[in-house]
């Protein structure tokens, strides 16, 4: 059994209630980092942990914190990014609802650790329940002390808000929730400056994921040390995955970072196999924007290595034949699948998300959308494939936002590892639209190079 | 598209503008035109849509330029900027819901209502449409129904149909 860190009393009823969260040694961690730690000593101790951003990037959160600038006489800013709206990722949604106070206990020591007074918590539009329930367990906080002025008698003093969104993807991306946060379109603005400089009103902003802050909890009221115990190498802790699509067990998962992913898939603990009693053709591990593997590679490393839900396991191979573990939005696929059109739905999704600030973004998405409409709709051609991978290529790394990149892996990915499917699609549409090209070859086993 | 055949002015209840005012109260001093996107959705809920009026309205009440509202109300997919349907049956569309069947649902949807995606029913009660994911992947197919965005999971057709009827009899 993976050990809880974050869900452990997800299953105690009324734990949404403050009452019954504090029973169960909720904000201990306020109490602990008021009373007897310093910011610094808060932030070397979430450095030490390890503890790597939650919302897909992956970037050290303690290292982001030292970033902060602290000009004098300036307010500082931290802003919890609650827009989940990666495809194939629901895992804040299940966090913020069943253990809302969680979050707003992370986001209290993480405040006071960067010296804010004012938080938000931008969550995504569509989630008003959600918004209700932060807003409801925001004012319990407040009743019981743990928000407001002179919290705890400590003299510290903070607000907390909840800011809700308008449907748009690209708030996830941090200075276009800024932005959106200001009251305007949801434009991701050119870096630097960093938003650790210059971020909400201009002053210097933190932005973390939801599940990074809660995080934070765990860090605070057993230690560093602790945390890092779980895990395996740079990947320390617990990781909420987002499980979905052809599985037994659909759901929001708490592992500890390292499991094996055939162990996550098929194991009763976890996802327990695939629907139906259907073979795995595919995964996507982290979420739409990352790399979409073959049920071989996602299985085993080309070295014939077991692969891990670690960022540097899944990341092995590089783009060639790893992915990444994102976000933690795992999406399986089973054999009947079609990853032609799975691909062209998520082009479809950039081309509509993509808010237009670039060209190569703005109409290289909308072109991979559509040949690979063509594709899929049977009238496609050999050449198509060649110029997909040309259009991802002279996206990638040209935009402003890595939404660019996020369009262009999807599609790179699937025409790198499912040529065949694709060149099927072009030699035989009729068959093409009637039937799926199956398992194929995806799952076999790996040639694995014997080296001398 | 805006519509910009309305003329009427539209007004705001005590009730909507101390909302207004308590959200604006949440940002510092002169950044009121953070509450733009809180208030455009109040003024949804209360009217169904956001008419032009009714954004000049919010744009007088922030201190700000009319444009400054169109231009955000037009960016985000929430805001309807034409009259929808009292229920709007929002189905995500996206790979991991189709993997288990979102396509189809939204097909039966549009057979059952009878019109076509964006289009309102005769009696004015339903309108239809396809979103991006709404993480709630695991609970596929899903779909959402504003202003509260209650959220109906694991959706079949016989979910779908009792959900229609429910709505109905609601009225
Ligand atoms: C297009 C795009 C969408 C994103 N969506 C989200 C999101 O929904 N939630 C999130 O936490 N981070 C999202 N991110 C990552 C954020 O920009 C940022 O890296 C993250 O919030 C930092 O928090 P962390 O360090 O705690 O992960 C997105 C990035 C991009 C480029
Ligand atoms: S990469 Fe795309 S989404 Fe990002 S700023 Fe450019 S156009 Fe906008
Ligand atoms: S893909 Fe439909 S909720 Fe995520």
């Amino acid at each position: 059994m993976s050990r809880k860190l974050l869900l452990e009393h997800i299953n105690v009823p009324g734990i949404n209630t403050f009452d019954v969260y504090r029973q169960n040694g909720g904000y201990r961690s306020v109490e602990k980092a008021l009373k007897t730690l310093s910011p610094d000593d808060i932030v070397e101790e979430v450095k030490k942990s390890g503890l790597r951003g939650r919302g897909g990037a992956g970037f050290p959160t303690g290292m982001k914190w030292s970033f902060l600038a602290k000009p004098e006489g300036v307010p500082r800013y931290l802003v919890c990014n609650a827009d989940e709206s990666e495809p194939g990722t629901f895992k804040d949604r299940y966090l913020m609802t069943y253990i809302p106070h969680l979050l707003i206990e992370g986001m209290i020591v993480s405040s006071f650790a960067l010296g804010v007074n004012t938080c938000y918590i931008y969550v995504r539009g569509e989630m008003m329940p959600q918004i209700c329930i932060l807003e409801k367990a925001i004012v319990e906080a407040k009743n019981a002390g743990f928000l407001g002025k002179n919290i705890l008698g400590t003299g510290y003093d903070l607000e907390m808000y909840v800011q809700p969104g308008g449907g748009a993807y690209i708030c996830g991306e941090e200075t276009g929730l800024l932005e959106s946060l200001e009251g305007k379109r949801g434009t991701p603005r050119i870096k630097p400056p960093f938003p650790a400089v210059s971020g909400l009103y201009n002053c210097p902003t933190v932005v973390n994921n939801v599940e990074t802050i809660a995080a934070v909890v765990p860090i605070i009221n057993d230690g560093a040390d602790e945390y890092m115990k779980i895990g395996i190498g740079r990947s320390t802790g617990t990781k909420l995955i987002s499980a979905g699509g052809n599985l037994n067990k659909p759901g929001v998962y708490e592992i500890e970072l390292g499991v094996p992913v055939e162990e996550f898939i098929y194991s009763d603990e976890y996802c327990g196999g695939i629907a139906n009693g259907k073979r795995l053709k595919a995964v996507v591990a982290g979420g739409s924007s990352v790399p979409i593997l073959p049920a071989n590679l996602i299985l085993k490393t080309v070295n014939g290595e077991s692969r891990l839900m670690s960022y540097e396991s899944l990341a092995d191979g590089g783009f060639v034949s790893g992915t990444m573990l994102g976000s933690g939005g795992f999406i399986a696929f089973d054999e009947d699948q079609c990853i032609v059109r799975n691909t062209w739905n998520f082009a479809r999704f950039y081309h509509h998300e993509s808010c237009g600030q670039c060209s190569p973004c703005r109409e290289g998405t909308g072109w991979m959308e559509k040949v690979l409409h063509r594709l899929e709709y049977g009238h496609g051609k050999l050449s198509d494939m060649d110029l997909l991978v040309d259009v991802s290529k002279k996206i990638e790394g040209n935009t402003i936002c890595p939404l660019g990149d996020a369009a262009a892996w999807p599609v790179a990915s699937a025409i790198r590892h499912f040529r065949d499917e694709f060149e099927w699609h072009v030699n035989d549409p009729k068959s093409a639209m009637e039937r799926n090209y199956g398992l194929a070859h995806y799952a076999d086993p790996l040639e694995i190079e014997v080296k001398g | 598209m805006l519509s910009i055949t309305e003329t009427e002015v539209v007004s705001f209840s005590q009730e909507l503008i101390s909302r207004c005012n308590e959200v604006v109260a949440r940002y510092p001093e002169g950044k009121q035109k953070s509450a733009l996107l809180p208030i455009l959705h109040f003024v949804q809920a209360e009217f169904g849509w956001v008419s032009a009026p009714a954004m000049d309205r919010v744009a007088e009440f922030l201190d700000i330029a009319p444009i400054e509202v169109y231009e955000v109300a037009t960016f985000y997919t929430m805001f309807f900027l034409q009259p929808r349907g009292k229920y709007v049956l929002e189905v995500c569309r996206t790979g991991p819901c189709c993997l288990v069947g979102a396509e189809k649902i939204m097909r039966y949807i549009e057979q059952k209502l009878e019109v076509k995606e964006g289009e309102v029913t005769a009696d004015g009660m339903f309108s239809w449409r396809g979103v991006e994911c709404l993480a709630a992947c695991g609970m596929a197919p899903v779909l959402q129904i504003g202003p509260e965005y209650t959220f109906y999971e694991n959706l079949d057709e016989r979910r779908v149909d009792e959900l229609i009827s429910n709505l109905k009899s609601k009225q």
